[in-house]
């Protein structure tokens, strides 16, 4: 069973209580541009055997969207950290070294 | 191959069994093949069959990391059906179907085939008007479907309690050829066809890297050297965003984690296959007297073959209004395969950006009946580089062109 520490209120929240919300750090497409943008926008997925930057919501506690690093081939969390964060903040990106040394990055 | 039949068994009786040979051969991979397949699940493996049945092209080899049949294919809970909306998919999940009816014959494999009868049940008001709406699609489309009373329900399954407080059954989409297949026999049914056509299945070897020149595939780095091919089918379910990196595309796919779980085995007490998608459960009765019992995804990526305990409970809450006499049942065995899930539900069988390199998947939750109809249209696919009827409408560039074959009204229970 995951556990996803809240950035908000701080509670260590396990999986009943939170609800999974798809990739993080989409970058959004609409009116005006190409096809190729609007279709990678909507479908095209990382969907990273390994570090995964997704979203999350605490529904059963605060209610609010945030973020979080894990690791989709062992559930391990590296990180949670507000949803108003554009692309990983370096200390999200420092926890992940730390424990996968070998990690290309994001992007 | 020496044939299956009741004089062999009978001459091997009489020899204490020393005779039988071994269902496929192990061989050493060659430098290269015509066309290589990566993925020995079902989908896999037929696909190498249709090729050689239906175009002579038996120059192959399927590729797989593991064992053969270990994927999803020796995962899933055997439902077959094609009650499904859009036209293309019941095109194709009735070719399926009806292959499945003589593939035994076919293959001289039994893979158990059993049109037991399915039950879809509608248990809210929105269900039923749903499904009648499925009864008239499928009349249309030549699949043989029918709407049935609550009462009809109760005969057909005598077990069911057809008026719980919640969810009271108002009746069902009925498929009386829908059923159940042994899913291990599928799989080494080809498999040993496959064999005896001379194809080479590669176990315990994995493809870690696609080689391409000038916009074509020239073959696989696996872990025992590089496999050269003329063309490449990626057939590998769960692990298709993987491989398709590989060759330099990305794919409309996330992977999950579906569970299934098994009873202590009981007598015999329900011959039909149940499914109840509001409440998200299904269940049917093996041969061996288990009950067989799934229900939904979960909801975040994963690939650890292992998924959250919340939704068995979920599921057996759910059925246990519904099948109360569930509730005294003891859980022998639980475990989870990697779903492949696309955002229409439906699967992909389709050219790549590379010329050569084709991709088979995206089933998701609900593949195991379509494999035989999907290794036929992959095959055709492949064989002619041009998708036939079946494929046509399967293709990548329907994400692009907002045309989505939506199923995720008859596939949202996980089956
Ligand atoms: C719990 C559960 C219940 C289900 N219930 C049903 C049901 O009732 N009815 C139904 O129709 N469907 C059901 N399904 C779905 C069905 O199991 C799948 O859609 C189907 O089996 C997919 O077959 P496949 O051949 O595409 O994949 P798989 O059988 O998963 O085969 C893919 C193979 O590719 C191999 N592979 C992956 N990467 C590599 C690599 N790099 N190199 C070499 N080999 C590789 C894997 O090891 C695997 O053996 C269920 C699935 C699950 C998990
Ligand atoms: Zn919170």
């Amino acid at each position: 069973m995951l556990t996803l520490t809240c950035p908000y209120c701080g509670v260590k929240a396990e999986e009943t209580e939170l609800a999974p919300g798809g990739e993080a750090h989409l970058k959004r497409f609409g009116p005006g541009s190409s096809d190729d943008e609007f279709e990678s926008y909507m479908f095209a997925r990382r969907n990273e055997k390994g570090v995964h930057f997704e979203r999350w919501r605490h529904a059963y506690g605060c209610g609010k969207w945030f973020l979080a690093a894990r690791d989709t081939a062992t559930l391990e969390v590296f990180a949670t950290y507000p949803a108003q964060t554009p692309e990983p903040p370096p200390e999200v990106v420092a926890a992940i070294k730390a424990r996968r040394p070998d990690w290309k990055g994001y992007k | 191959m020496s044939r299956y039949s009741v004089f062999a068994i009978a001459r091997e009786a009489l020899r204490f069994h020393q005779g039988w040979e071994r269902a496929w051969r192990s061989p050493e991979p060659k430098p290269r093949y015509d066309v290589i397949i990566v993925g020995a699940g079902g989908h896999g493996l037929a696909t190498a069959y249709y090729l050689g049945k239906n175009f002579g092209i038996t120059n192959v080899a399927v590729i797989e990391k593991g064992w053969l049949g270990g994927g999803n294919t020796g995962r899933n809970t055997t439902i077959i059906r094609s009650n499904y909306l859009q036209d293309p998919s019941a095109a194709i999940y009735e070719k399926a179907r009806s292959l499945y009816e003589t593939l035994s014959q076919d293959l001289n494999y039994n893979v158990m085939f059993s049109p037991r009868g399915l039950l879809m049940l509608a248990q809210t008001h929105h269900e039923v008007r749903g499904y009648l709406r499925t009864v008239h699609a499928n009349g249309l489309q030549n699949v043989t479907t029918e709407w049935i009373g609550p009462e009809r329900v109760k005969e057909l399954v005598p077990i069911i309690n057809i008026d719980g407080p919640r969810y009271p059954v108002l009746g069902a989409l009925y498929q009386a050829r829908g059923g159940t297949a042994r899913h291990d026999a599928v799989a080494w049914g080809y498999a040993r066809a496959c064999s005896a056509m001379g194809m080479d299945i590669i176990q315990q070897c994995e493809v870690k890297g696609v080689r391409s020149e000038g916009g074509k595939v020239t073959g696989v780095e696996t872990t025992r050297g590089f496999i050269g091919c003329s063309k490449l089918g990626i057939v590998v379910a769960g692990h298709s965003g993987q491989v398709a990196e590989m060759a330099g595309f990305r794919l409309p796919i996330e992977a999950v984690a579906l569970q299934a779980l098994v009873s202590e085995p009981i007598k015999p007490c329900m011959d039909v296959v149940v499914m109840a998608n509001t409440v998200h459960g299904y269940m049917s009765q093996s041969d061996k007297g288990e009950m067989v019992i799934g229900g939904g995804t979960d909801g975040f990526n994963n690939f650890t073959q292992r998924g959250s305990f919340q939704h068995i409970e979920e599921t057996l809450r759910a059925l246990i209004e519904t099948f109360p006499m569930i509730s005294r049942l003891k859980m022998l065995r639980q475990w989870g395969g990697i779903v492949d899930m696309t955002g229409d539900r439906s699967p992909i069988i389709s050219k790549t950006p590379l010329g050569n390199c084709f991709i088979n998947c995206g089933w998701g939750t609900g593949g195991f009946k379509a494999i035989p109809g999907s290794g036929w249209a992959m095959a055709e696919l492949m064989a002619k580089g041009e998708p036939g009827p079946l494929a046509a409408e399967f293709n990548l560039g329907r994400f692009r062109e907002g045309r989505f074959i939506d199923e995720s009204v008859a596939a949202g229970v996980a089956h």
